[in-house]
């Protein structure tokens, strides 16, 4: 009974740890306000790539529109605390719901496209967001909504990390990732399996767009300023070259991508134009020496701590055998 | 019963008329053969049947319900299940979860239980699992259930199709070529197989097959297209003496040859 549950118990250790290491450190003031900011935006765009992932690396659509999704959850969100004065909780649900509907009307139209001319619309629907929302005077226009309730700190991120790579790991895992994979692979044979491909294309942009909005209302709660400029293409660049580093249909390639990324861009802070050309030339170099991306299609699973939890659980049989 | 009645049935693309007033009935437990020469359509009455292209004229009624208007993946449902003529698997994916794929046209459960993993989530997948499993030791591909399904060997990839569309549970098996590519050793236990499978899986099966042999030691009704029109129909020996039979492939090869 316990060596059944042993990897998963390993598993919520290992994640604890880090939790606590972490919190220590913020707590303790062992980590500056600047590497706070970006452990932050690490959990953050781990969201962005494992979500962008799902659409782009497991059902194979190739979307741009990430940025945009990410928009509508932060202004959303931010329109329920800031504006309606609303709890904190309620802006993640009506963020994500708000994202999640951006995604069928984004999902729904481009489903008779391809590769470039559905990336192509998916970037145009980004754009329109951003444009849309800077004529808005309720979200403040082109200066953006400030004084939004600065209620994210660790546990909140962490969670919520935990919380999307769970859900996408699970859904992946399920009949339903499957049906995502076989659209993928051949979308003419999963017709044929029984397979509704349109569903599965738009259900895979929904979950994909929920959890963009999710990062969007943990954003926007953050920093309490949000500009629409901030959600422009080089936003969903920045995190298809975490994708792409980490590897299209890897869940534990985007979050090393993501955690990679976000280190390097922190190092990279003080020249900013120097960040721009690490980016291009790691999604080139990526693209032509390891197109498959750092870890491929690999993950590691609960069967990788059963891996690691058998030698431990026989070593601590052992020891009390003795 | 008739299991599939197709009434009329015409295509075009654009000025180029593929099927032209095609009618076919198929009973249950029938085994029927379609031949003709290359380009006469017969993939393309594949493709009207399970809803890939929809009809310019005509009508299709499989197991009693018009087929009109019916998505691909709906039909699959209905019961018909097919392979195709250039092999398509899911390359990237296990051989197993090929099938897993297929079978969930059987056993599926919602997206809640997904997320969540909670019941029936693991019930329903062990079942999957399961009977995904005893498929392919049927067929001789339980060693090879963790392999990638591209890396497997040309014939036991076509086996694999037809086991995919198996897991589906059809009523009608439509195979197209299934034979193509495989050496005479090959295609002699192809043909054992089909018949095997037609029996254990109470099959009504419509081949496609330019390979005579198949075609004369498995079906009882053979129809023969030539561009996109049905020329004749009857048993082997009927069609092997029909002088509109003979001249269609005749004069195909006589554009082969010229041609080379
Ligand atoms: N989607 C399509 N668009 C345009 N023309 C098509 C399409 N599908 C088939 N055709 C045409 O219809 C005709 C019949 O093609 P089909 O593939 O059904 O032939 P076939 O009998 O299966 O031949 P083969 O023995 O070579 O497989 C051909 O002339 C083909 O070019
Ligand atoms: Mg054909």
């Amino acid at each position: 009974m316990l060596k059944k549950y042993f990897p998963s118990i390993l598993a919520c250790l290992a994640l604890a740890v880090l939790f606590t290491i972490v919190q220590v450190g913020i707590s303790g003031g062992l980590l500056s306000g600047y590497w706070i900011t970006n452990i932050y935006l690490m959990g953050i765009n781990i969201i962005l790539a494992s979500s962008l992932n799902l659409i782009n690396g497991f059902t194979g659509e190739f979307s741009l529109g990430h940025a945009g999704f990410m928009a509508v959850g932060a202004f959303t969100g931010a329109i329920v605390t800031a504006n309606l004065g609303l709890p904190f909780p309620l802006a993640i649900i009506a963020g994500m719901l708000a994202a999640a509907i951006a995604g069928v009307i984004v999902g729904l139209p481009t489903l008779r496209l391809r590769g470039d001319y559905l990336a192509i619309a998916t970037l145009g629907f980004g754009e329109i967001v951003r444009v849309v929302l800077m004529n808005i005077d309720y979200v403040g226009g082109a200066s953006g909504m400030m004084g939004i309730p600065e209620v994210v700190n660790w546990p909140i991120i962490f969670i919520s990390v935990v919380l999307s790579l769970l859900l996408i790991r699970n859904f992946i895992g399920s009949s339903h990732g499957r049906a995502c994979l076989a659209v993928r692979e051949n979308d003419l044979a999963a017709q044929m399996m029984g397979v509704n491909i349109t569903y599965y294309k738009v259900l895979a942009f929904v979950i994909g767009a929920a959890l963009a909005g999710l990062a969007g209302v943990l954003y926007a709660h953050y920093y309490s300023i949000i500009q629409p400029k901030e959600f422009s293409f080089m936003l969903t660049f920045d995190v298809l070259v975490m994708v792409m580093v980490g590897g299209l249909g890897s869940l534990t390639g985007s979050v090393v991508g993501a955690v990679l990324l976000t280190t390097a861009s922190a190092f990279l802070q003080a020249i900013p134009e120097l960040r721009m050309v690490l980016y291009a030339l790691l999604l080139i170099v990526s693209a032509v020496f390891r197109p498959q991306g750092l870890l491929g299609e690999k993950e590691i699973t609960l069967r990788t701590f059963e891996r690691w939890g058998g030698v431990l659980y026989a070593a601590l049989n052992r020891k009390q055998t003795e | 019963m008739q299991l599939l009645t197709v009434n009329k049935l015409s295509k075009s693309f654009g000025g180029l008329v593929a099927i032209n007033n095609f009618n076919l009935r198929v009973e249950s437990g029938d085994l029927v053969g379609l031949i003709g020469p290359n380009g006469a359509g017969k993939t393309t009455v594949f493709n009207l049947l399970t809803g890939l292209y929809q009809p310019t004229t005509g009508s299709i009624t499989f197991d009693g319900r018009d087929l009109k208007g019916k998505h691909p993946h709906q039909i699959t449902r209905m019961g018909m299940a097919r392979t195709f003529q250039n092999i398509r698997l899911f390359g990237n994916l296990s051989v197993l979860d090929n099938v897993k794929i297929a079978y969930q046209a059987v056993v599926n459960y919602g997206l809640i239980p997904a997320f969540l993993r909670v019941p029936p989530f693991n019930r329903r997948e062990e079942e999957i699992e399961k009977a995904a499993l005893e498929l392919l030791e049927i067929f001789g591909l339980k060693e090879h259930a963790y392999d990638r399904a591209r890396n497997l060997p040309y014939g036991e990839q076509r086996c694999l199709e037809i086991t995919r569309a198996l897991a589906t549970g059809p009523k009608l098996l439509l195979l197209d070529e299934p034979a193509a590519g495989m050496n005479p050793q090959e295609t002699h236990e192809l043909l054992s197989l089909i018949k095997w499978i037609r029996e254990q899986f109470k099959l009504t099966i419509i081949l496609i097959e330019h390979d005579m042999s198949l075609v004369m030691g498995l079906c009882e009704r053979v129809l023969v297209l030539d561009y996109g029109s049905l020329i004749a129909e009857g048993t082997p020996q009927e069609i092997q003496q029909n002088p509109k039979v003979i001249e269609a492939y005749l004069g195909d090869e006589e554009v082969v040859a010229w041609e080379e």
